[in-house]
């Protein structure tokens, strides 16, 4: 029972279904370290994605005070201290590729430790089934009922539960939403029911994805409809520590008075006692001792079912834990375990996640938070005017990043003589222009430079436009040309 | 063939009844629509005679049948329109109260008449000035700083207003005369004052012309326009002729056939067609294109 098919085993030309029926799973509860840090890390989490909306952040008069905000009427993400702007959303692009690495990194030394502990899926299922267990019972319990007729108090739990999951689905649509508005203005207006069509939409989408994902579809999303365990798998190697059935140490399985009558008259015997708790506990309903395995989260929960066993029943515990087959290849040939979490895999991704976040950061605290853009006319490209000069006109937009409005002076520099207007600004300041950049906005204003060039110079000259902030000193320059007709 | 002795039998291996009907051994299985689509078929039906009746689906020989509802997407159209209006009013109101001078300070009305003013000036004046006001031949570029009626703020929207030449009474008067056509000139006074034209923007001229000749030919028939200086006149739409820009074209043969058979080209009177505050915004549009004054 419960041994690992082999691939001679399987039988393709069998007349079975194509598709699995879902196997209804119960876990029971469990308690031990890997519980406790996943008790722990759930609490962190969904504390962190209910309540961080709610936070603070002042920016001064005018700008929005919340500290994680998705302005997408206004085109303005703010995160703390950092406000970014759509162009610059290619930071999002290396957050993204540092996320990846990561990923990479903690699979290459621990496995699927973002299956187990962090990932939303796994995070709100194990909820959900907290929620069960509180309503229903333990894994017992649950099969018992599950098997009885429909009777009135039967009636009352499920409803209770399914109220419970619903109540905690919507807040988690509910807490998605907060993060595109300002949190108690909008929490006011849904109550109220003064809130955009598009909040209540969200919401219900959210409600309905939480609960049916956590509530019914739970380890079927791991196995059938994501693909980071297949892409996990190849990316792991020998070295990653997975949780690991240690069946160097387990077999041969016999009966806890078995193993006793035979380890008194010296025949060896495994560690296993066939008491099936890692089964039971699985939130995936697999058997960690048929091998590692797709449908495999690694949460850990059988370490901690195994090792309370064998605490009990005097045994060493770590039966099943995080290691790998090298070590229990080592073990049987009664070598000394090895550890390497230090290999060329993990110190590249290391290295790939210091350089493109040491880039990000770097580049984020360099950043310019004045800029100026220019678009050339095109028709028509030059003007001569009476005197025989010559005039292009362009089109800049300047964007002024920070929270407060500035005077700038525009400079230009590149064509003979070159003279700048800007048109609205010169009757106020016709010697060098200046414009005043309202706050945290771009302003476009059209630009005429006229050169008086003769005409032996090349149809086409390179020109230099600086803005300076009168104030900071801020300097931003953007190149064009000059074209002569 | 068919066979409807066989009606209603069992098939052996899949359990389902039969059509009766057999082919070559092989025969039929009885297996209907779900009733659930059946009965949505039958809704749609049902539903799509609603949708005749109460919005507008037949066409008739004068019309169309307009529905219980009385949905049309035209009215539609009137109700979004007229919130347009209504949201826009606010800042439309600003623009009409506001001078032209007042506008071209005020960063925020500037950059509403130059938006206002471009749409226009691309549905209406396009078709003449280019998309870009970059002009042709007799069309005036309204980039450069040449103006033929003045470019302050005020005198471009009087000549958006009411035009030039446009049959308008308050437009602008003044034709460039045909001094050959009309026999004031002869062919080589003609060419001499063309040749004096030329070198008053420092032109080449042809050589063993009498400049002197053409310069008082021009004292005798030009300055009455285009001043003693041949700086022209805004007030008669008379062109400076010692700039270096030129509507028609600076070449001797070009000004010969002016002197010949005159100019006159129409600018349209806009103030019937376009309300007060949109040829407000094209001339502040137009103002700010560069070449204003």
């Amino acid at each position: 029972m419960n041994k690992p098919l082999r691939a001679t085993e399987l039988q393709p030309d069998d007349d079975g279904p194509l598709y699995l029926a879902q196997k209804k799973i119960y876990p029971q509860s469990v308690s031990g370290p890997f519980r406790r840090i996943k008790w722990i890390l759930m609490a962190v989490c969904l504390g962190i994605y209910y309540f961080l909306p709610f936070v603070r952040w002042n920016r001064g008069l005018g700008a929005p005070d919340q500290a994680v905000l998705i302005d997408l009427a206004n085109n303005r993400f703010y995160f703390f201290a950092i406000e970014l702007w759509p162009q610059e959303i290619y930071y999002f692009t290396g957050l993204l590729i540092v996320a990846a690495i990561v990923l990479f990194l903690m699979n290459s030394l621990g496995g699927r430790v973002w299956c187990g502990y962090l990932c939303p899926q796994t995070v709100w299922t194990d909820l959900f089934y907290a929620v069960e267990r509180f309503v229903e019972g333990d894994r017992r319990e649950r099969m018992r009922k599950a098997g009885e007729g429909f009777k009135m108090q039967r009636a009352a739990e499920l409803a209770l539960k399914h109220s419970i999951w619903l109540m905690i689905a919507w807040w988690t649509g509910g807490a998605w939403v907060l993060y595109f508005a300002d949190a108690p203005t909008l929490i006011k207006e849904l109550v109220t029911f003064d809130a955009p069509m598009v909040a209540y939409i969200w919401i219900g989408i959210l409600t309905f994805t939480t609960y049916t994902l956590a509530g019914f579809m739970r380890e079927q999303v791991c196995v059938y409809m994501c693909p980071w365990p297949r892409i996990q798998a190849a990316l792991t190697d020998e070295w990653a520590l997975n949780v690991t059935y240690k069946y160097d140490r387990g077999e041969k399985r016999s009966s806890l008075k078995k193993a006793a009558q035979l380890r008194a008259i010296g025949e060896p015997v495994g560690d296993c006692v066939d008491c099936n708790q890692c089964v039971a506990v699985c939130p995936t309903g697999i058997d960690i001792r048929n091998g590692p395995q797709l449908d495999c989260i690694q949460c850990g929960l059988c370490i901690d079912a195994c090792d309370n066993v064998m605490t009990k029943i005097g045994r060493p515990t770590r039966l099943i834990g995080y290691d790998n087959d090298i070590n229990i290849h080592r073990r049987m040939e009664g070598k000394p375990e090895i550890f390497k979490p230090i290999r060329a895999r993990t110190v590249i991704y290391t290295l790939i996640i210091v350089a493109i976040g040491g880039a990000m950061i770097y580049k984020l605290a360099n950043r310019t938070l004045l800029d100026i853009n220019v678009l050339h006319d095109r028709n028509p490209v030059a003007v001569r005017l009476s005197d025989g000069s010559v005039r292009n006109g362009y089109t800049i937009r300047f964007l002024n990043k920070r929270g407060f409005d500035r005077v700038v002076a525009v400079d230009v520099d590149g064509p003979p003589n070159a003279v700048i207007h800007v048109v609205g600004a010169d009757s106020i300041t016709p010697a060098r222009p200046m414009i005043i950049l309202g706050r945290d906005t771009t302003t476009e204003l059209r630009v005429l430079v006229d050169s008086n060039s003769s005409d032996d110079v090349p149809s086409s000259v390179p020109v230099t436009f600086h803005v300076t902030d009168i104030g900071l000193g801020e300097v931003a320059s953007t190149k064009d040309v000059f074209v002569t007709p | 063939m068919a066979d409807h002795a066989h009606h209603g039998e069992i098939d052996k291996v899949t359990g389902t009844a039969t059509t009766g009907h057999e082919w070559d051994g092989i025969q039929e299985l009885n297996t209907p629509l779900p009733r659930w689509w059946i009965w949505t078929f039958y809704a749609t039906i049902i539903w799509a005679i609603g949708y005749f009746i109460v919005y507008p689906a037949w066409p008739l020989m004068n019309g169309y049948t307009h529905g219980l509802f009385g949905y049309s997407s035209r009215a539609e159209l009137d109700v979004d329109l007229a919130k347009l209006n209504q949201i826009r009013g606010e800042k439309m109101q600003a623009l009409a109260n506001a001078s032209l001078e007042e506008i071209e300070k005020n960063p925020a009305l500037l950059a509403l008449a130059r938006a206002k003013g471009k749409v226009v000036f691309g549905d209406n004046c396009a078709a003449c000035h280019g998309s870009g006001a970059a002009g042709g031949k007799g069309f005036p570029n309204l980039n450069d700083d040449d103006w033929l009626w003045g470019g302050t703020l005020e005198q471009i929207e009087k000549t958006i207003k009411y035009g030039a030449r446009s049959g308008n009474d308050d437009g602008h008067m003044g034709n460039m005369l045909a001094f050959g056509k009309d026999g004031v000139l002869t062919k080589e006074q003609i060419v001499q004052v063309a040749n004096f034209v030329r070198s008053l923007s420092g032109q080449s001229t042809r050589p063993g012309v009498d400049l002197a000749a053409g310069k008082q030919i021009f004292a005798e028939n030009c300055v009455a326009c285009h001043g003693e200086d041949a700086k022209g006149n805004p007030e008669l739409g008379a062109p400076n002729l010692t700039d270096k820009i030129w509507l028609y074209g600076g070449d001797e043969a070009t000004i010969i056939e002016t002197i010949t058979n005159g100019r006159g080209g129409v600018m349209p009177a806009w103030i019937g067609r376009l309300d007060p505050t949109t040829i407000k915004a094209m001339a502040v549009y137009v103002h700010s294109l560069g070449g204003g004054k």
